[in-house]
């Protein structure tokens, strides 16, 4: 088995990773989201699609602390166990209160980000991308966590790019550096912002295969996605937003092959004719 | 009237040595001292607290604002009459350090903006607090787009020292001045110094495209 087997912190009962609940957020007088529930349960891999602007990055980018909601609450694991950081106990935030550092980093802590222009750091190889977290804020030792970044760029078939800059690598390869980078961290949740929107037609599946393969090792995932297709092929749950709300949720192939409601309905058609 | 090439030889060993011993330490004291304060000059214009960014404006506003030559006068001949007396060597110091600080504060906080946003947030995402990520991550990348305009504060801090003869600071040019008045052959003294700034400053060129040649290794050409 894989060194880098998602991580199975204790979760509860439920089996539940993490539960938002009724997240709003304005930016000035735009409210981006409208209370939005979200829930990831252990192994499971959720799909957000809606048009630009529904508010699904917001959502994905809340949960990692990169947007600071203005109410609601994310919650890790149990949320009866209170809010220890790194006692591998839950941990819940509230946004309607004051949220400081110590309780962003805590969900930071949790949750590894994949972002859709990569933000691989420039200045560093592609070896020192992976292990600047594991070992700078992790405070690992160096030894393991070489040894792991080496495994894991040899499972997405980039063992030879260790020393590489990332201005060498084309998008796809970046890609599968960070979401290596994002591994690396050990998180108990991964969350994709759009991963495959920056790059050309003909290496989205390189970076897909990838995703797929986490989702089939049993990683807990968030993506944000404009890829029906593979939404269909890997999610286990996909959450249609527009506007602000959840239009529709439901498995994959209903929601993607028999939506109910109008708005689901149109979105799902322009799509796939754009394909 | 022939060409004094005995007095040329002769005033060389003064006025390199003033370079070696007046404008060069000065030079490198200063712009250390600078870009020190330039970096805190330039976070504090960052922050979000009103008054730090204020007081770091205010700041800008006065050094880029008025002659350095002004400058240098306020703390060397000015201060004294509020009971501040400093020797030359520290006014001179102090004044090229706030001069450098004032300038170079501009260039990183440019060089800080130009790093994308995305940067400051993949650094979030894997765990590093502001600083971290500043230290690590936003600066090494901004070092790279500053040294071209930093290296050109350098090389005018070079010549700017030339003002410290004039709060008696023993450098290159008080020196070639003084053999000057001595000897009265003003065109000789004065384009030999000229020289001397102008090699050193083509030394600390040819440094220049070396770093910059370095810090470009990670970027596409």
């Amino acid at each position: 088995m894989s060194p880098t087997e998602p991580s199975n912190a204790s979760q509860g009962n439920s089996g539940l990773v993490l539960s938002a609940r009724d997240l709003t957020k304005a930016f000035g007088s735009n409210e981006v989201l409208r209370g939005i529930d979200i829930e990831v349960r252990r192994g499971q891999v959720v799909a957000l699609i809606g048009p630009s602007g529904s508010g699904k990055t917001t959502v994905l980018r809340s949960l990692n602390g990169l947007e600071v909601p203005d109410a609601g609450t994310v919650t890790f694991g149990d949320a009866d166990a209170g809010t220890v950081r790194g006692s591998g106990a839950g941990l819940t935030l509230d946004f309607a209160g004051t949220v400081g550092k110590r309780e962003i980093a805590a969900l930071r802590d949790r949750s590894a980000m994949v972002f859709q222009h990569y933000n691989l750091f420039p200045h560093m190889t592609v070896l020192k991308n992976i292990i600047e977290g594991p070992l700078q804020v992790q405070k690992r030792p160096r030894a393991e966590v070489v040894a792991e970044a080496e495994r894991l760029l040899a499972r997405v078939g980039l063992a030879d790019k260790r020393d590489a800059y990332p201005f060498e690598l084309s998008g796809g390869q970046q890609q599968r550096v960070g979401i290596v980078r994002a591994l690396a961290l050990k998180p108990q949740l991964l969350l994709f912002d759009e991963p495959t929107s920056a790059l050309d037609p003909e290496l989205v599946g390189e970076v897909l295969g990838v995703i797929k393969e986490l989702a089939d090792e049993g990683w807990t995932m968030v993506i944000v996605t404009h890829e029906l297709a593979f939404a269909r092929q890997v999610a286990d749950e996909v959450i249609f937003m527009d506007g602000g709300v959840v239009v529709e949720r439901g498995p994959a192939a209903e929601v993607l092959r028999e939506p109910r409601e109008e708005r689901t309905k149109q979105f799902v058609k322009r799509l796939q004719h754009d394909v | 009237m022939t060409f004094n090439w005995d007095l040329v030889w002769s005033s060389f060993g003064p006025i390199v040595g003033g370079a070696v011993t007046g404008t060069i330490p000065l030079t490198l004291a200063s712009f250390a001292l600078g870009l020190a304060l330039a970096l805190l000059v330039a976070l504090l214009r960052l922050s979000p607290n009103k008054l730090l960014s204020g007081v770091a404006r205010f700041y800008v506003s006065v050094i880029r604002g008025t002659p350095l030559l002004v400058q240098l006068f306020v703390i060397f001949y000015g201060l004294p009459s509020i009971g501040v007396k400093l020797e030359p060597w520290p006014s001179a110091i102090i004044a090229f350090s706030l001069n450098v600080g004032g300038y170079a504060a501009e260039v990183i906080r440019a060089a800080i903006l130009s790093v994308p946003k995305g940067q400051w947030e993949a650094g979030h995402t894997i765990g590093m607090s502001r600083p971290e990520t500043l230290v690590r991550i936003i600066l090494p990348q901004a070092a790279r787009v500053s040294v071209p305009p930093l290296s050109n504060t350098f090389i005018s801090l070079v010549k700017d020292t030339s003002l410290a003869s004039l709060i008696l600071v023993t450098e290159l040019f008080r020196n070639a001045q003084q053999i000057a008045a001595f000897s009265q052959e003003f065109m000789i003294l004065y384009l030999e110094s000229a020289l001397v700034y102008w090699v050193i400053c083509l030394v600390l060129s040819t440094g220049q495209s070396a770093l910059e040649r370095r810090l470009d290794r990670y970027v596409a050409h």
